[in-house]
């Protein structure tokens, strides 16, 4: 009884850290009413998805991915993810300046930023 | 105004070391860590703490808009030059080694990577710098 | 707390753990993610290219376009965000 459940909790804690940061995001994009708590929880969801995809390539006792000078035997780590998650982040800073960005033009045009009271406003005009 | 003696002093201490780090870690992309996009950040971080600490309107007469978006194009411009200068010899596009191979320089491959580094670090530094200008300059108050 | 939408975070989160079962262990030496391409570039950057970075030599020699089609996407987030809070058409 002990075996598996080791394998399942203690073996793989950074996929649990990963899942419940990328549900916290996910809770905060859905639920919250004001736009700019829906933009900071793409970002959490961003960040978590991140997090795990890096942890995917991480080797036991292994260096950064930088070569060592000539002679020393080293074990380095898995360098793709870092490649992409690279690329990833900045897609990422993109798309947080262009939404905040949305989010001024939408204050300035009706002057609320509560998603509830920006569907009254529309109904109105 | 007093207030704003240790803001303005600690800032114009630091900013000048802050950009000297970003040209460190865009030259030391191919040695260590570092590379294009990160120098290209903490080189517009040192504008953000000018804006910051000495208002838009006097940064901006040092900087100005077009130069900034100017350079956001010449960054990216370099990149794509480099990948079609590397046609020429016969190779693929954005293959170094043809470049190389043609010209017989040794270390050519990681030289042309530096170059490419420092496109990137060009466009990300005045993209991100663009950014915080329109968008601390709302209504027009700043000309 | 809206209800709905913690129901339907937490049941994608039931899924998402049953899942985790599947996955390799953290650090785990032999997962095929390092086995096959991890070691083909950690093998073939030193002789090709010359460069102690891994990363970087990745970045912009082996996956040389990719790198190109970020910065596109990063110069039209400038772009985007100068065409939206412009006002007046200077330039």
């Amino acid at each position: 009884m002990i075996e598996p459940l080791y394998e399942l909790f203690f073996a793989r804690y950074n996929y649990w850290m990963a899942i419940i940061l990328m549900l916290i995001g996910l809770y905060a994009l859905i639920a919250k009413q004001n736009l700019v708590k829906k933009l900071i929880g793409l970002n959490i969801f961003q960040t978590a998805i991140f997090l795990f995809y890096i942890s995917l390539g991480e080797v036991r006792g292994g260096t950064a991915p930088i070569y060592l000078p000539e002679g020393v035997d080293a074990l380095y780590v898995n360098p793709l993810p870092h490649v992409l998650i690279l690329t990833a982040i900045v897609v990422g800073v993109s798309v947080t300046a262009v939404g905040l960005s949305l989010i001024v033009r939408i204050h300035e045009e009706y002057g609320v930023i509560d998603e509830a009271d920006l569907v009254q406003e529309l109904r109105r005009r | 105004m007093r207030k704003n003696v240790i803001i303005k002093t600690i800032s114009r201490l630091s900013v000048p070391f802050i950009q000297v780090f970003a040209l460190y870690v865009i030259v030391h992309g191919a040695l260590g860590a570092g590379g294009g996009f990160q120098g290209g950040v903490v080189f517009a971080a040192s504008f953000i703490l000018m804006i910051i600490a000495f208002g838009l309107t006097c940064v901006r007469q040092r900087f100005s808009y077009r130069w900034i978006v100017a350079l956001s194009a010449l960054g990216i411009t370099i990149y794509a030059t480099i990948g079609l200068l590397c046609l020429i010899p016969g190779g693929s596009y954005l293959g170094y080694g043809s470049i190389e191979t043609a010209l017989g320089v040794p270390h050519l491959h990681g030289y042309l990577i530096d170059a490419v580094e420092v496109g990137i670090g060009i466009t990300v530094m005045a993209t991100m710098t663009s950014i915080i200008y329109d968008m601390s300059d709302r209504g027009g108050e700043s000309s | 707390m809206k209800l709905k939408a913690l129901l339907a975070v937490l049941f994608l989160g039931i899924i998402l753990f049953w899942a985790v079962g599947d996955l390799p262990a953290f650090g785990d030496p032999e997962a095929p993610a390092t086995q096959y391409t991890g070691e083909l570039y950690i093998r073939s950057v030193l002789p090709d290219i010359g460069i102690e970075n891994i990363v970087t030599a990745i970045l912009a020699s082996y996956r040389g376009f990719d790198t190109l089609g970020e910065v596109v996407v990063i110069f039209t987030a400038g772009i985007s965000v100068a065409l939206l809070l412009r006002r007046g058409g200077r330039l």
